[in-house]
């Protein structure tokens, strides 16, 4: 079975580009009871790998290496914190169209007033396939 | 051979055969397989500290019983306890019937399956693999495995199909299911060999048992044979066809002394067995392929022609594209690039987005002089692959004929 990646950033969608810390209490713990339910579906399907949100681009740091071999830190604020990868689940299924609906649904998480957001989800298949005799 | 190694075997070899027992008398494929792998871990370290009893099937039988029946119980003790007598119903000396195996196997690749929740339940019914095992083979965590299986034993519970061997004139196309299941597992081991994978290719291996369990059971079936054969053959270059860092080495590369020649051996006595029984079927003609290959003791020995006839026969039976693919090599191989190109053309419709047609177009444009086309066939078929080993080979490839390109 492929395994997917289904990544999210922090750039809203059709539904809402608001950011979740302006929206009301109750709208938030709905998408988040949202994101559970759904990792709770894929558990149930024998679907489910991994869910991991990340730390605020706040927190984000981008590294590179100087000619010297030391590393270069570069903190935040950035300016494209949109960009950012807000979190991800990895899926093991059995077929690329069920990765599709899958990321659909993610896509449809509710925000305020419980509209969809319809956040862009970025589906990349894991390279994991077995290697055919050549 | 150590104490903890040798009841491992023996456990994972009787596993279907008591499944077997207890779903025939109590019909509950579910809870007795779940029973089953209670007593398998149960035996798994008693016999390891106390060495094996007297006869480890009905000792299995009788702690798996055992397990059924408290699982029974709890369900119902809320209703009355009917099944106290049920332990009583089966002595430990029942002798499993032959068939039973088999009819685990039939189970496990069922039609209402699809084929990975078929391949886990297989590797945890007749392999006796835990689920854990299983999990970690295919890299998801145990819970989600847990869920598969159980998933699994419901569809099979509820399409209300009895434990039996199949009707006579259903038997060959559920025995093709089984083959197909077994020969799913095989690849999923055959072709990862390094780091992380090595769980997975030991999937090959458990592979190679249950299809030397099902041709023990059905030694004049030519394509069981045929199966254990392909693998076996196959099974045999494994060594050779990874380099030390890990990188695909392609077969007219291989360094052929490292290939198992005991393994050859072997598959090609089953073949010979095979064809003479009748018959001939699809894995019987891999594995002729394959023998083939495994036969040449230098690439350029290799008999092409008679590849190619066979992949002509392959293509009459089972008709597909990848066999078309393929014969697509051996043509160029003895008839010239060019004709093995004119071939792929056919097959754009159908395999256009699948990058083993542009590795083929690549190799055999290589062959006809055409570096630079056979350059970007390379790159192409690099965006296209998802594995990393092959990713790695076919841009090395590519970036190969660019040198000498200049």
């Amino acid at each position: 079975m492929p395994k997917f990646m289904l990544l999210q950033k922090y750039e809203g969608g059709e539904g809402c580009s608001e950011p979740m810390s302006n929206w009301p209490p109750q709208d938030i713990k709905a998408h988040i009871d949202f994101q559970v339910a759904l990792n709770q579906e894929l558990r149930h399907h024998g679907e489910f790998v991994d869910a991991q949100g990340l730390s605020a681009p706040e927190l984000a740091r981008i590294v590179t290496v100087d000619a010297g071999g030391a590393p270069v830190v570069t903190d935040g604020p950035f300016l494209e914190s949109k960009e950012f990868l807000a979190g991800y689940r990895m899926i093991d299924v059995e077929t690329p169209e069920r990765a599709i609906a899958i990321a659909a649904q993610a896509s449809a998480a509710p925000g305020p007033g419980g509209v969809p957001i319809r956040q862009p989800i970025e589906v990349r298949e894991v390279m994991g396939a077995p290697a055919i005799e050549l | 051979m150590s104490q903890g190694r040798g009841v491992e075997e023996l456990l994972r070899e009787l596993a279907p055969q008591v499944l077997g027992v207890l779903v025939r008398r109590y019909g509950d494929f579910d809870t007795a397989e779940d029973a089953v792998q209670e007593a398998l871990l149960v035996a798994s370290t008693r016999w390891s500290q106390d060495g094996l009893p007297e006869s480890p099937r009905g000792w299995l039988i009788q702690v798996a019983v055992h397990k059924l029946t408290d699982q029974r119980r709890s369900e119902q003790a809320r209703r009355r306890r009917e099944q106290l007598t049920l332990a009583q119903e089966v002595s430990g000396a029942e002798v499993p019937d032959r068939d039973d195996t088999l009819a685990v196997l039939f189970m496990c690749a069922h039609p209402a399956l699809t084929p990975a929740s078929a391949i886990a339940l297989t590797l945890r019914a007749v392999g006796g693999l835990s689920t854990a095992e299983i999990a970690g083979a295919f890299l998801v965590p145990e819970a989600t495995m847990a869920q598969r299986i159980s998933r699994a034993k419901q569809r099979i519970e509820s399409s209300g199909m009895p434990f039996q061997l199949p009707e006579r004139e259903h038997w060959p196309e559920r025995l093709r299911s089984v083959l197909h299941v077994l020969y799913l597992i095989f690849n999923e081991g055959y072709t990862s060999s390094a780091g992380p994978d090595l769980h997975r290719a030991e999937l090959a291996g458990e592979a190679i048992r249950l299809t030397r369990a099902v041709h023990e059971l059905l030694p004049h079936d030519g394509e069981v044979a045929g199966l254990l054969a392909l693998m076996l053959l196959t099974e045999a270059r494994r060594a050779a066809r990874t380099g030390p860092d890990g990188a695909l080495i392609p077969l007219a590369e291989q360094d052929r002394a490292r290939w198992d020649r005991r393994l050859i051996a072997e598959g090609e006595r089953l073949l010979t067995g095979a064809f003479a029984a009748g018959a001939v079927g699809e894995y019987q003609l891999q594995a002729a392929i394959a023998a083939l290959h495994d036969g040449a003791r230098r690439t350029a020995d290799t008999d092409w022609p008679q590849i190619l006839a066979l992949y002509e026969l392959l293509e009459r039976i089972s008709a597909n594209p990848m066999v078309t693919l393929n014969r697509a090599i051996a043509t160029a191989m003895v008839h010239g690039p060019e004709r093995g190109l004119a071939l792929l053309e056919a097959l754009d419709e159908p395999l256009g987005e699948h990058h083993r047609l542009d590795a083929v177009r690549a190799h055999l444009l290589e062959m006809a002089g055409d570096p630079c086309a056979a350059a970007k066939h390379y790159r192409a078929a690099a965006k296209r692959t998802r594995s990393i080993p092959e990713q790695h080979y076919l841009t090395t490839q590519a970036a190969r004929l660019g040198v000498s390109v200049g």
